[in-house]
C-alpha cells in the first residue's frame, strides 16, 4: 500500500476544484452580472476579460488545464462509485449522488459551452459580446440547458467546498461539517441568484 | 385472542456456494412476541418447509453472541446492513426481505466472508507493537478522558456494515471502507501506538486507502455502534495531508 499516487491525485483533484475553477466559476459568473446593468456594461467587462494581459496562459493555466484534470479524473470517480441513494437515503448520500451526476453533466455543458462562445471567438466566427449570448439564449431549449448548466455549476462547487473542507481536514467534527452544510448552502443560493439573473438579463 | 394465528412472512436469497446463482425462497412462520431475525431463522433451521409446503434445506447464517457485540450476523435487512439479532420482527416491514452483504464474496446463504476487513487491518498496521527481545517497561499513561474518547472508537467489531453501506467500497475498487481506517485513529490516538503512527498513516496513503472515501457518510449512519466513523476519516484526512508535507520535506516529528 505504499504507493500513494492516487492519494496525491486525489488531493490535486480536491484542490484544484476549488482552486482555480471554483474562483474562475466564481469570477465568470460576477461578471457576467454586468449583463443585469445593459448591453454597454456586459460588452465593456467582456472586452476587459477578453483583453487581460496574457490571457491566453491565465486560460490555459488556470482554465483550461485544471479543469481538464478535474473533469477526467472526476469522470473516473463518479464511474467507480456503485451509487445507493435508495436503500440508504441519507442526505449526504443523496449529495453524493447528486455530485457525480452534475460533474457529468458538467461536462457535456462545458464541452458544448466552450465550443459554442470561446472556441467559435478563437476560429474568427463570432465576437463574445451580448449579442452572442442574446442569440444563444433566445432558444428556449438553449436557456433551459443554460440554467440547468449553471445550477449544476453551482451546486457541484458549494457541494465540492463541502468535501474539500473535509478532504483537506478543515472541518472535522459533526458540528464542523453540519455549519460547513449551512455554509456551502448559502454560497449554492448566493451564486445560483448571480447565475441566474445573468442569463435572464439576455432574454 | 381467538383471531386466526398471525404469521410472518421472510424472503430470504439463498444460495448453495459462491459460484452459484442466488435464488430467492418465501418462508411462513407463526408469530411469536418480541422474535428477531434469529430467532427466525431458528425456527426456519427447525423446520425447513417453504411457503410452497415444500421441505427445503436449512437457512445458513452466522451468529455468535446475539447482543450485537461479535459482528458476525451481519445482512441486508430490507434493504439496509444491519446485525439480524437486533433486528426485531415488529420493528420491520413485511414480507422481511433477508439478503447477504454482497459486498464480500458470499459463502452460502447469508453468510458471507469477511477476511478482506481482517486483511486490511494487517495492512494499517491496527495494533500497538510492543514485542521485543526484552522488557520495555511501562508505557507513557493515557490520561482518562482521552480513554473514555478512544473507547467509542474501539467498539467496532469489523462486522462489515459499513463496507456494504459505502457506494465506493465494490468490485471496481480497493477501498478498505471506514472500519480499518477508525482504527488508524484509534491506534494513533494510543500514547504507545503512536510511535509508530506515521507508518499507519503512510499505510492508509497508499491504494485502496483514505483517499477513496467520497464523503457519502452512510458508514456513519449504518454503524450499529455509533462509532463517529465519519469524525475519523476527516481528522485521519487532516493528519494524513499533514503527513504528506512531511514525508516531502522531511521532519522531525514523524512520531510525535
Amino acid at each position: 500500500m505504499d504507493n500513494n499516487r492516487e492519494f496525491l491525485m486525489r488531493r490535486l483533484h480536491s484542490l484544484l476544484g476549488v482552486i482555480p475553477i471554483g474562483l474562475f466559476l466564481t469570477q465568470h459568473l460576477i461578471v457576467n452580472h454586468f449583463a443585469t446593468q445593459g448591453v454597454e456594461a456586459f460588452n465593456q467587462a467582456a472586452h476587459f476579460m477578453a483583453n487581460l494581459p496574457f490571457v491566453i496562459f491565465l486560460e490555459i493555466f488556470v482554465i483550461y488545464l485544471p479543469l481538464m484534470y478535474h473533469a477526467f479524473y472526476g469522470l473516473y470517480i463518479a464511474f467507480t462509485a456503485k451509487n445507493n441513494p435508495g436503500h440508504y437515503s441519507y442526505m449526504r448520500n443523496i449529495l453524493f449522488v447528486a455530485q457525480r451526476y452534475t460533474g457529468i453533466f458538467l461536462v457535456v455543458f462545458i464541452a458544448w459551452h466552450v465550443f459554442e462562445t470561446r472556441f467559435q471567438v478563437a476560429i474568427g466566427a463570432a465576437e463574445a459580446d451580448f449579442n452572442m449570448m442574446e442569440n444563444i439564449l433566445s432558444n428556449p431549449f438553449m436557456f433551459a440547458f443554460y440554467v440547468l448548466g449553471v445550477l449544476s455549476a453551482t451546486f457541484h462547487l458549494a457541494n465540492g467546498l463541502w468535501s474539500f473542507f473535509v478532504t483537506w481536514g478543515i472541518t472535522v467534527s459533526e458540528k464542523a461539517q453540519r455549519y460547513s452544510t449551512y455554509f456551502t448552502l448559502l454560497v449554492f443560493i448566493v451564486l445560483s441568484i448571480i447565475g441566474i439573473r445573468a442569463l435572464f438579463a439576455f432574454v | 385472542m381467538g383471531e386466526a394465528a398471525k404469521t410472518v412472512i421472510f424472503e430470504i436469497e439463498r444460495r448453495n456456494s459462491t459460484d452459484e446463482n442466488s435464488y430467492w425462497e418465501k418462508f411462513e412462520l407463526p408469530y411469536r412476541a418480541n422474535m428477531n431475525v434469529i430467532s427466525a431463522l431458528m425456527e426456519i433451521r427447525r423446520n425447513p418447509v417453504n411457503m410452497d409446503g415444500k421441505k427445503t434445506t436449512p437457512v445458513n447464517w452466522d451468529m455468535n453472541c446475539l447482543e450485537e457485540v461479535c459482528g458476525a450476523c451481519s445482512m441486508v435487512i430490507n434493504g439496509k446492513a444491519r446485525q439480524s439479532c437486533t433486528a426485531l420482527v415488529d420493528q420491520l416491514e413485511q414480507p422481511i426481505r433477508l439478503q447477504p452483504m454482497k459486498t464480500f464474496p458470499v459463502v452460502r446463504d447469508l453468510i458471507v466472508d469477511r477476511s478482506r476487513m481482517f486483511d486490511s487491518l494487517k495492512k494499517v498496521k491496527a495494533w500497538v507493537p510492543i514485542d521485543g527481545t526484552h522488557d520495555l517497561g511501562e508505557g507513557p499513561r493515557m490520561p482518562e478522558r482521552k480513554r473514555q474518547w478512544a473507547y467509542e472508537l474501539s467498539k467496532c467489531m469489523t462486522c462489515g456494515v459499513c463496507l456494504e453501506a459505502c457506494p465506493n467500497v465494490n468490485d471496481k475498487s480497493d477501498f478498505i471502507g471506514a472500519a480499518p481506517l477508525s482504527q488508524v485513529r484509534l491506534m494513533n490516538a494510543h500514547p504507545t501506538g503512536s510511535m509508530n503512527r506515521d507508518e499507519r498513516l503512510n499505510a492508509i496513503m497508499g491504494e485502496g486507502g483514505l483517499a477513496d472515501c467520497g464523503n457519502s457518510q452512510n458508514c456513519v449512519e449504518s454503524c450499529p455502534k455509533g462509532i463517529p466513523l465519519t469524525t475519523s476519516i476527516a481528522a485521519l484526512n487532516r493528519d494524513t495531508n499533514i503527513q504528506m508535507f512531511r514525508n516531502f520535506f522531511g521532519s522531525d516529528h514523524m512520531v510525535d
